[in-house]
C-alpha cells in the first residue's frame, strides 16, 4: 500500500499519522486545554482565518517586513562581504568589529529600534536587517576568499584586471556561496520578524499569535504556528529549487 | 656555483638569427631561497622546446618567468629585445590542472569567449571566431556543454582552444597531458603538433615524460638542481633531429629516438614516471 503513495508524498505519512493519533487521543480523553486544541479545531480556525482575509493580511505584513529587512541587511552584508573578501587588508581590519557585533542577539535591539522608529514596519525590518547582515557578509566574504587561485591566474594571463576580473571571474565564482548565505538569511529574517511581532510590534502573524494566546484561543494560536512553519518551509524550498536550476550544470564544485 | 653546466649538442637552430625570447643569467629567489640560478636560454621563432627535469627543479617557475607572472631577481628576459614586464595578450598558458583553469559556470563556447572578451573583441565577432577554434580542437559538437560534462581530455582541449583564441605567438604549456590516459595523451600530442605547425607558434612545453619531450620537441632542455645550492640551472640543450611529421609508431621506433631516450634517461637518472 505504501509503495502506491509515491516517494515524494511518503514524507507526509508521519505528520498525518501523528495528527490523527493526537485527534483520537484528545477525543478519547475529552480533556479541555488552554494550550492545545484538536487538529480538526486547528484546521477549522485556519480555514476561518483564511476565509475572512486576516491570515492573508497578517502574512503579507510579516513577509513584507522580513523581505524588506532581508533586502536592506542582506544588501549591506553582500557589499561588505565582497569588499572584505577581495581586500585582505579590509578583511583584517574589520574582523574584530564583525565578530563583536555578530553574536549580539538581534532581539536585544528591539527596545532601541522601538525608540528610534516607533511601532510599525520600519522598526521591525530594521531589526531583521541587522540580523541578515552577518550571514550574508560571512558567506560573501568566504565565497570571494575561496575563489580558485588558478582562475585568478588565468584572468591575469588574459589581461583581465580590476572591475572586469571581479565581474567575470570573482563574482560568478562566489555566487554559490552567496546563495547559501541568502537562503540562510531568509530563514532567519522570517524568524526575527515573527519574534519582533510577538514581543513588541503590533502587526503581522506574530502579533496575531500573541493575541490568540491572550484571548485563550489555542486553536487559532496553533493554526498560526503551523502556518508560519509552512511559510518558512515554502520559502526555503523555493530558494532550493532556484539554486538547483542556477547551479545544476556547474558540477560538483557548486 | 653560478656557472651552469653546458654539455654537447649545441642546438643547430632553424632561422638561427635573433631569437624570439632570450634569457640571460636569469635567477629567481623566493624568500631567501634561490630557485633558479644563472639560466641562459634562447627560444627561436616557431620553435617547439620541451623542458624536462626532476620534480621541484623549477620547471614551472621557468614558465611563470616567461609568462611575465613573476619577474627575475637577476638577469634579463627579453622578447624581441625588450624586457617582459608582465603578461601579454599573445602569450598563452595551458595549465596542467585543466579542471581548475576552466570557468565551471560557463559553457564550452563561453570559456573560449572569455579570452575574446579579455581582448575586447566585439560581441558580434565572437561567435564567428569561437566556432572554428572549437572545431580545430575537436569540440565542434560540444559548444553548449559545460566543463563538468566533459572528460579530462576534452577539458584540456577546451583550455587549449581558449589559449588559441588569444592568437598566441608564444604558447607555454605546463605538463598539459600529465593527468591524461595514454591514448588521450597521444591524440592530443598529434593534434597539438599539427596546430602549432600550422600557426607557427613558439612553444615551451614542460613535461616529466622524456619520451613525450623527444617526440614533440625541436629541442629538449634539461634542468637540474645544483647539489650545493639547490638552485636549478640549465644542464642540457639538445637538438632533436627527428623528421616531421612525427608519427606515434615510426617516430618512436626511430633509432635516433631510441638514442636520445637512452642519452637523456642516463642523464636524468630518475626512475621513469
Amino acid at each position: 500500500m505504501i509503495r502506491a503513495i509515491g516517494p515524494r508524498l511518503r514524507g507526509l505519512l508521519l505528520p498525518l499519522l501523528a495528527l490523527a493519533a493526537a485527534e483520537a487521543a484528545m477525543r478519547a480523553s475529552g480533556a479541555q486545554s488552554d494550550a492545545f486544541a484538536r487538529p480538526t479545531e486547528i484546521l477549522r480556525a485556519m480555514w476561518t482565518a483564511a476565509q475572512d482575509g486576516s491570515l492573508a493580511a497578517a502574512s503579507a505584513q510579516t513577509l513584507g517586513n522580513a523581505l524588506l529587512g532581508l533586502a536592506a541587511g542582506g544588501g549591506i552584508g553582500l557589499v561588505l562581504g565582497l569588499w572584505f573578501g577581495a581586500s585582505s587588508r579590509a578583511g583584517r581590519w574589520s574582523a574584530l568589529t564583525v565578530n563583536l557585533l555578530r553574536p549580539l542577539p538581534s532581539v536585544a535591539l528591539v527596545p532601541i529600534a522601538m525608540l528610534a522608529f516607533g511601532f510599525g514596519y520600519r522598526m521591525e525590518s530594521a531589526v531583521v536587517a541587522f540580523t541578515c547582515v552577518w550571514p550574508m557578509l560571512m558567506f560573501a566574504q568566504d565565497g570571494v576568499a575561496r575563489v580558485e587561485p588558478r582562475l585568478v591566474e588565468v584572468a591575469r594571463v588574459l589581461g583581465l584586471g580590476g572591475i572586469r576580473r571581479a565581474w567575470k571571474i570573482v563574482l560568478p565564482a562566489a555566487l554559490p556561496r552567496i546563495f547559501v548565505g541568502l537562503r540562510l538569511s531568509l530563514g532567519i529574517a522570517l524568524t526575527i520578524a515573527v519574534t519582533t511581532e510577538i514581543i513588541a510590534n503590533p502587526m503581522g502573524l506574530g502579533y496575531g499569535l500573541a493575541m490568540a494566546q491572550q484571548s485563550l484561543n489555542p486553536a487559532l494560536m496553533l493554526a498560526l504556528v503551523i502556518w508560519i512553519g509552512v511559510l518558512g518551509w515554502a520559502a526555503n524550498a523555493g530558494l532550493l529549487w532556484l539554486q538547483a536550476r542556477l547551479f545544476a550544470r556547474r558540477g560538483v564544485r557548486a | 656555483m653560478t656557472a651552469s653546466l653546458r654539455v654537447v649538442d649545441a642546438a643547430p637552430r632553424a632561422g638561427a638569427a635573433a631569437p624570439l625570447i632570450r634569457l640571460s643569467g636569469v635567477a629567481l629567489d623566493l624568500g631567501d631561497r634561490r630557485i633558479i640560478n644563472g639560466l641562459d636560454l634562447d627560444l627561436g621563432r616557431g620553435e617547439f622546446v620541451c623542458v624536462v627535469g626532476p620534480s621541484g627543479c623549477g620547471k614551472t617557475t621557468l614558465l611563470r618567468l616567461l609568462s611575465g607572472l613573476v619577474q627575475p631577481s637577476a638577469g634579463s628576459i627579453l622578447r624581441d629585445g625588450r624586457p617582459i614586464d608582465g603578461p601579454a595578450q599573445d602569450v598563452a598558458i595551458v595549465f596542467q590542472d585543466y579542471g581548475r583553469a576552466l570557468l565551471p559556470w560557463r559553457s564550452v563556447a563561453g570559456n573560449v569567449s572569455l579570452a575574446l572578451e579579455a581582448a575586447r573583441v566585439p560581441r558580434a565577432e565572437r561567435a564567428s571566431r569561437i566556432a572554428p577554434l572549437l572545431a580545430q580542437v575537436g569540440l565542434g559538437n560540444h559548444a553548449d556543454k559545460y566543463p563538468a560534462e566533459l572528460s579530462g581530455g576534452m577539458q584540456q582541449r577546451l583550455q587549449i582552444a581558449r589559449c588559441l583564441a588569444q592568437r598566441p605567438a608564444v604558447l607555454l604549456m605546463d605538463e598539459p597531458f600529465g593527468a591524461l590516459d595514454a591514448m588521450t595523451r597521444q591524440s592530443l600530442q598529434d593534434d597539438l603538433l599539427a596546430l602549432v605547425r600550422r600557426h607557427g607558434t613558439t612553444v615551451l612545453f614542460i613535461t616529466h615524460d622524456l619520451e613525450e619531450a623527444i617526440y614533440l620537441g625541436d629541442r629538449v632542455v634539461a634542468l637540474r638542481a645544483n647539489p650545493g645550492t639547490g638552485a636549478s640551472s640549465l644542464a642540457q640543450d639538445i637538438a632533436i633531429g627527428l623528421p616531421h611529421p612525427r608519427d606515434q609508431l615510426s617516430t618512436r621506433e626511430h633509432p635516433e629516438f631510441l638514442r636520445l631516450r637512452r642519452f637523456l634517461f642516463d642523464f636524468i637518472q630518475e626512475p621513469r614516471p
